[in-house]
């Protein structure tokens, strides 16, 4: 995308409170959220080519220190917004280290696995988690930053500076010689290796990195939703963000954002009709895969080359 | 000083024995070449030298150090180039994005994430002066998987040098190609620097006899004649396995 389409963008975004009912305004919240989410999913997937299908575990387990820490230690946000960081970028170093000896879709049932194990965790040990009711009496926060974020405003505007420093950081780094190495990686992993790339390494800090934004998308839906349950560590939010990817576009930038507006957007207006979301979901993922295999921004480029 | 040293080296698949025992050695700017027929142990041998596989038994030297156990990346960043039969490129990569990553991985900056690669302008006038040099600058901007075979070819030997090896192992760098891309390659690899040790696993014997010093013949795991080209021209045994029993 280039420099205009993204100046167009941030001001329509910025624009969304004054144009929007606050209901709508509280869906583009979710959006973005949602596109953190995806394009932390994007940099292990689509850029250095390591599909996951564990990918929310970093994002829920973020969710429930956010919660566990605001309802028990302390309501100051930074110190809860930490301590989902925190527990992200652990889980994802830690899970890094036992999935990444497996390549392809050994890679995809490990990472299931381990966030199936979380999903017990969070569904079994109800002292902690509270079970299958999930935390919830989570405030907006409040304490700890200069500005309240108790109105959908307030807090639409904090998401979406997140999402702004969560985007320029990845452009930088998908860019920086060690994106590009990912993009090697996932082209060659062992031509990379004879070029004098420690392949594992780099895959490794991807899958952290990732794991920790995923983090961040986690701890603000929590703040979002003002509740956490073993949903936010399920396969369900995991394909979610694949899917969000893969119909986006895996391996470029904005894929993943357009990807979580269109899901967030359907998921939203089909809901209202049917129960039969996930089964939509589903044949969304079919059709894209047969289709637009390179996802939206695939197709937006190709009706650019002909207009 | 010997550029690379292989005592003894031994690898089996199972219960086949891909090398058994192979000892030979390069010195500093030494074009060798390993001849062989099919299922000699020729590229069983430079996967175990790179790394790629694990030798059973024996020892690999670098420039007289013991890199038997190292990963394969850590031997390329003491200069251990390679290419592969097989061409094994970045195929959705422009021939410019590939030459960076080879320039960027003989790199300090291979690791560095704050920074847009814009930011290295090192790395682009390297990669721009290689392509140059090797003639591929007008194929900078287009897909790898849009060259042709023999572009494909000589790409992959500008990676190879594109990582500034010291010693490098070429795996039939001439192997699908026309008489005209053959006799291209063959004197691309004549103009490489002199100081490069040059291991050349080869089926054309006017290319192998053109390029190399000396010749190494793995037959069936094990090193059957090394010496000479002269020497192996005159080799009875070489000639029954390797060359016709008619040129005896």
């Amino acid at each position: 995308m280039n420099r205009a389409a993204v100046a167009v963008a941030a001001a329509l975004l910025a624009a969304v409170p004054l144009a929007l009912s606050s209901y709508h305004v509280g869906l583009v919240t979710k959006m973005l959220i949602f596109a953190i989410f995806a394009m932390s999913l994007n940099l292990v997937l689509g850029y250095a080519g390591l599909p996951s299908l564990g990918h929310a575990a970093y994002f829920g387990v973020a969710a429930y220190a956010v919660a566990l820490v605001t309802l028990r230690v302390s309501d100051n946000f930074w110190i809860g917004f930490g301590a989902g960081l925190a527990a992200a970028a652990l889980t994802s170093a830690l899970f890094g280290l036992l999935a990444l000896r497996a390549q392809g879709s050994y890679l995809l049932m490990i990472t299931l696995a381990l966030a199936q194990v979380l999903w017990g965790i969070a569904f079994g040990w109800r002292s902690l988690t509270g079970g299958d009711d999930g935390l919830p009496g989570i405030m907006r926060p409040g304490p700890g930053l200069p500005w309240s974020l108790g109105t959908g405003t307030a807090f639409y505007y904090f998401v979406l500076v997140v999402f702004a420093l969560a985007t320029g950081a990845l452009s930088i780094v998908v860019r920086s010689p060690f994106g590009r190495a990912l993009v090697g990686i996932r082209e060659s992993a062992r031509r990379m290796e004879v070029l004098g790339y420690d392949v594992w390494l780099h895959t490794y800090v991807a899958f952290v990195l990732a794991g920790t934004l995923a983090g961040v998308a986690g701890a603000l839906f929590v703040y979002y939703n003002g509740f956490v349950s073993p949903a936010y560590v399920s396969i369900v939010f995991s394909a979610m963000a694949l899917i969000m990817v893969i119909l986006g576009g895996a391996g470029t930038l904005f894929g993943p954002a357009l990807g979580s507006a269109a899901i967030v957007f359907l998921e939203n207006g089909i809901s209202a009709y049917t129960e039969r979301w996930l089964l939509v979901l589903g044949l969304i993922y079919v059709a894209v895969t047969l289709f637009a295999p390179t996802g939206l921004v695939g197709v937006l480029r190709r009706v650019r080359r002909w207009a | 000083m010997t550029a690379l040293t292989v005592e003894a080296l031994t690898h089996s698949f199972g219960g086949l024995q891909a090398l058994n025992a192979v000892t030979l050695s390069a010195g500093v700017g030494e074009r060798l070449v390993v001849l062989g027929p099919n299922g000699a142990g020729k590229t069983t041998l430079f996967n175990v030298v790179t790394g790629l596989i694990r030798a059973d038994a024996g020892r690999i030297r670098l420039f007289e150090r013991d890199v038997t156990t190292l990963a394969p990346h850590r031997r390329a960043r003491l200069g251990l180039g390679r290419t592969f039969q097989i061409t094994t490129l970045f195929p959705r990569l422009t021939v410019l994005d590939s030459v960076l990553l080879a320039v960027q991985g003989a790199d300090g900056a291979r690791f560095a994430f704050h920074r847009p690669l814009r930011a290295y302008p090192r790395l682009f006038e390297a990669a721009e002066r290689l392509l140059d040099e090797w003639g591929l600058l007008d194929r900078a901007h287009v897909m790898t998987r849009q060259l042709s075979y023999g572009e494909q070819r000589q790409l992959e030997l500008v990676l190879a040098l594109a990582a500034r090896p010291r010693v490098l192992l070429l795996d039939e760098p001439t192997a699908g190609l026309s008489p005209g891309e053959t006799a291209n390659v063959t004197a691309m690899i004549g103009r490489f620097p002199r100081d490069v040790t040059i291991l050349l696993i080869e089926h054309d014997m006017d290319v192998a006899l053109a390029l190399a010093e000396r010749v190494v013949v793995l037959f069936q795991g094990r090193v059957l004649a090394a010496g000479t080209r002269d020497d192996i021209r005159r080799d009875v045994r070489v000639a029954e396995i390797y060359l016709g029993v008619d040129e005896a």
